[in-house]
């Protein structure tokens, strides 16, 4: 007998549409007289999606992580930038996914490989860096190519220094724009734009705000598949729309009816960094002890933006309707997304030290009513990995049982499924003292 | 009631036959490939040690890398938790466990009680397991059993570079080109180990008493490597290498079987959807 009630989302099947339809305008974006670019996830869309006419964007991760849920085709991808470009295989997996997609001038999702008309990127790691500087190599090195420096401190110590700091480079990223695509940047649609963004990232965090609920209304591996648009273009006006208007509201009335995303809930985890996707499946194991992964530092802040209230807890950053502001013209436009981006985005934890990373994993716990941590020692992203076995320290600090297992995002010759399950096996069935619940 | 503990390793099989907590009989012999075949064998041995049959044995729970091939088990449980049971019944005063066998090294920390609080497992480097010491004794030419008796002869230490136990072996063959004793390398050897292996257990940090197990436990050269690695004494129970099949009988007797769960999954939606 289930305890709670459960059932699927009724918004899933948008979800999927939209993703598909993204990666097929992509693909098609030529045949239209529209223009493609190749982009980190993280942040700024909102600017070259504000040129005029039709413009599509190919963001790097996403992509290397759809590669990565494919595991033989994530092995092709990976031997490909290995043995025929020649990368060396501890760089970053989604990197090695997409450089290999290129390589063999294959479209993970159909046909040859789409070339970008330029490329927009800002240098938020070491991989981020090199991407795409190794993919225009890779492509004939002709692709125009601006990037930006966006590294300029963690969220408590950002002033506006630090924010005009990177709104320059992007006016200075504007010019380049018009320069090298010949078409005329819109103010107008760049506010429209920072508001979509906005709601995006906002309506995401208070999605995320709602799994604090006992029974959760979401899991992990579910949340996976929603917050990936955001990944792909917060300035996306169906997007935002989803976030706001369809998902939200969903899991609101989820919350409100008692709805379970896992029916036998008994034992809510935070999980840390990117999980293994080619080996999602493990969250659906973990469901058989009635466990349910509710919160994650990288779940809730690569696309969601978070601030800290009174109290010093973690609730969502405020959307530009809640904080009363009418966006004036480009300058606020851009000023707007770079200090939330900046200090919103909890997910730059990690890259200013273990403090940081350890707060904000602390409070996730800690809200998110954790009874145990389930860390994924990623080696497939050296930023997100930074510091974990200190997170491990200060989550059993905080009496929370923690288990590590040793993985690869997006690389499966470094996961080890048979043994994961043994550990998954021991850490639950000896220290956390569960028992398989009924389905 | 008789029951019986089956734990199969990397490189071993090791039984233990007991009645009331006391062994009758105990066992153990290199697995092979064929580990199934090896286990039905070597348990029939023990079973006539023991002066028994099968129908004579109630419970059989198996444990280890392996364990799932004891296909006349009657429930398989996670090596850490047979080790802990092992040990908490030899030494109740262990707080700290140090597995070291073929394969594997863990550390592994228990409650007064015997249930697994944290453990760590060095689970993909050589360097830190047996199979480390048995390539080293293969390149200075030294039966295994002799790497711990010529160790203890050494009064100096020579650090070891190497991280890898394939590169290790090149920098051995470099020391006996350079007329380094055998005595110092076997020390250097074990002492390269004990640095992995302390470096795991203090992920899941060091409480004493510290129990050693485990077939590299019986390298009485290693152990004193790693005592001085971890600057505390470090206690090895009679048979150090049977105590995970000890572990595995007491949860036998105690009816923790484990359940054989099956890596079934429900799947809500199919996976190509939506990731990053």
């Amino acid at each position: 007998m289930a305890k709670y009630k459960t059932k699927g989302l009724d918004c899933w099947q948008r979800a999927k549409e939209l993703r598909a339809k993204y990666y097929k305008d992509y693909a098609e974006a030529h045949d239209r007289g529209a223009l493609r670019w190749e982009g980190g996830a993280w942040m700024f869309d909102a600017v070259p999606q504000s040129l005029e006419g039709e413009i599509h964007v190919l963001t790097e991760e996403p992509y290397g992580a759809a590669v990565g849920a494919d595991p033989k085709l994530q092995v092709r991808y990976q031997e490909a930038a290995e043995g025929k470009w020649g990368c060396a295989r501890d760089l970053c997996a989604y990197l090695r996914n997409y450089w290999g997609s290129i390589v063999l001038n294959e479209y993970a999702f159909g046909g040859e490989w789409p070339k970008a008309d330029f490329i927009f990127q800002n240098h938020i790691c070491c991989s981020h860096a090199k991407w795409l500087q190794v993919a225009d190599e890779i492509e004939g090195g002709d692709v125009p190519f601006f990037c930006f420096d966006v590294g300029v401190g963690a969220y408590d110590k950002i002033e506006d220094r630090q924010i005009r700091y990177v709104v320059d480079q992007i006016h200075d990223g504007i010019e380049f724009l018009e320069k090298h695509t010949g078409r005329k940047f819109s103010d107008e649609k760049l506010i429209q734009n920072v508001h979509n963004t906005y709601d995006s990232a906002c309506y995401w965090a208070k999605t995320c705000e709602l799994n604090m609920a006992v029974p959760a209304p979401l899991d992990e591996k579910t949340m996976f598949s929603l917050y990936v648009l955001g990944c792909l273009e917060k300035s996306n006006p169906d997007f935002a729309h989803f976030y706001k208007y369809e998902l939200y509201p969903e899991v609101q009335d989820r919350v409100a009816n008692q709805i379970a995303a896992v029916a036998n809930e008994q034992c809510r985890v935070i999980t840390d960094t990117q999980p293994p996707w080619g080996f999602l499946r493990v969250y659906r194991y973990l469901e058989q002890y009635g466990i349910i992964a509710v919160a994650n530092l990288y779940t809730n802040s690569l696309i969601g933006w978070w601030t800290h209230d009174d109290k010093g807890d973690l609730v969502p950053w405020p959307t530009l309707a809640e904080q009363g502001i009418t966006i004036k013209d480009r300058d606020h436009a851009l000023w707007l997304l770079a200090e939330a981006e900046l200090k919103g985005k909890s997910q730059w934890a990690q890259f200013y030290g273990a403090k940081y990373k350890n707060h904000f994993v602390t409070k996730i716990a800690k809200q998110w009513k954790c009874d145990a941590a389930i860390i994924h020692l990623n080696r497939g992203c050296e930023g997100t990995a930074q510091h974990q076995m200190e997170t491990k320290i200060a989550l059993q600090n905080m009496g929370l049982p923690v288990l590590t297992f040793e993985g690869n995002m997006a690389d499966e010759r470094e996961f080890d499924e048979t043994r994961t399950y043994r550990l998954i096996d021991l850490f639950v069935r000896e220290t956390l003292g569960l028992q398989k619940v009924a389905d | 009631m008789i029951v019986a503990g089956i734990d199969v390793g990397g490189k071993n099989v090791h039984i233990v036959i007991a009645r009331n907590g006391d062994i009758m009989a105990k066992a153990g012999a290199p697995s092979g490939i064929n580990k199934a075949e090896a286990v039905e064998q070597l348990y029939d041995e023990t079973l006539k040690k023991a002066g028994l049959k099968r129908e004579d044995v109630s419970q059989v729970v198996a444990t280890g890398s392996s364990g799932q091939r004891v296909a006349f088990a009657g429930g398989v449980i996670p090596d850490a938790a047979a080790d802990a049971r092992g040990v908490i019944r030899l030494i109740p005063s262990a707080r700290t466990i140090i597995d070291v066998g073929a394969e594997e090294g863990r550390a592994i920390k228990i409650s007064p009680e015997g249930k697994v609080l944290d453990f760590a497992i060095n689970e993909k480097c050589a360097a830190g397991t047996g199979t480390f010491v048995d390539t080293m004794a293969r390149a200075l030419e030294i039966p295994i059993e002799e790497m711990s008796k010529i160790s203890l002869q050494s009064t100096k230490s020579i650090p070891m570079n190497a991280q890898c136990a394939i590169f290790g072996e090149s920098e051995v063959v470099s020391l006996i080109h350079q007329k380094t004793s055998r005595q110092d390398i076997a020390r250097a050897v074990h002492d390269a180990i004990a640095g992995r292996v302390g470096s795991v257990a203090r992920i899941v940090g060091i409480e004493n008493d510290i129990v050693m197990i485990g077939g590299v436990a019986r390298n009485d050269g290693f152990v004193e490597s790693l005592k001085r690695e971890l600057e505390m004494d470090i206690r090895v129970p009679e048979n150090p290498d049977f105590v995970g099949a000890l572990g595995a009988a007491a949860a036998a007797a105690a009816g923790i079987t484990g359940e054989k769960v099956e890596a079934r999954v429900v799947e809500k939606e199919t996976i190509e959807e939506g990731t990053t």
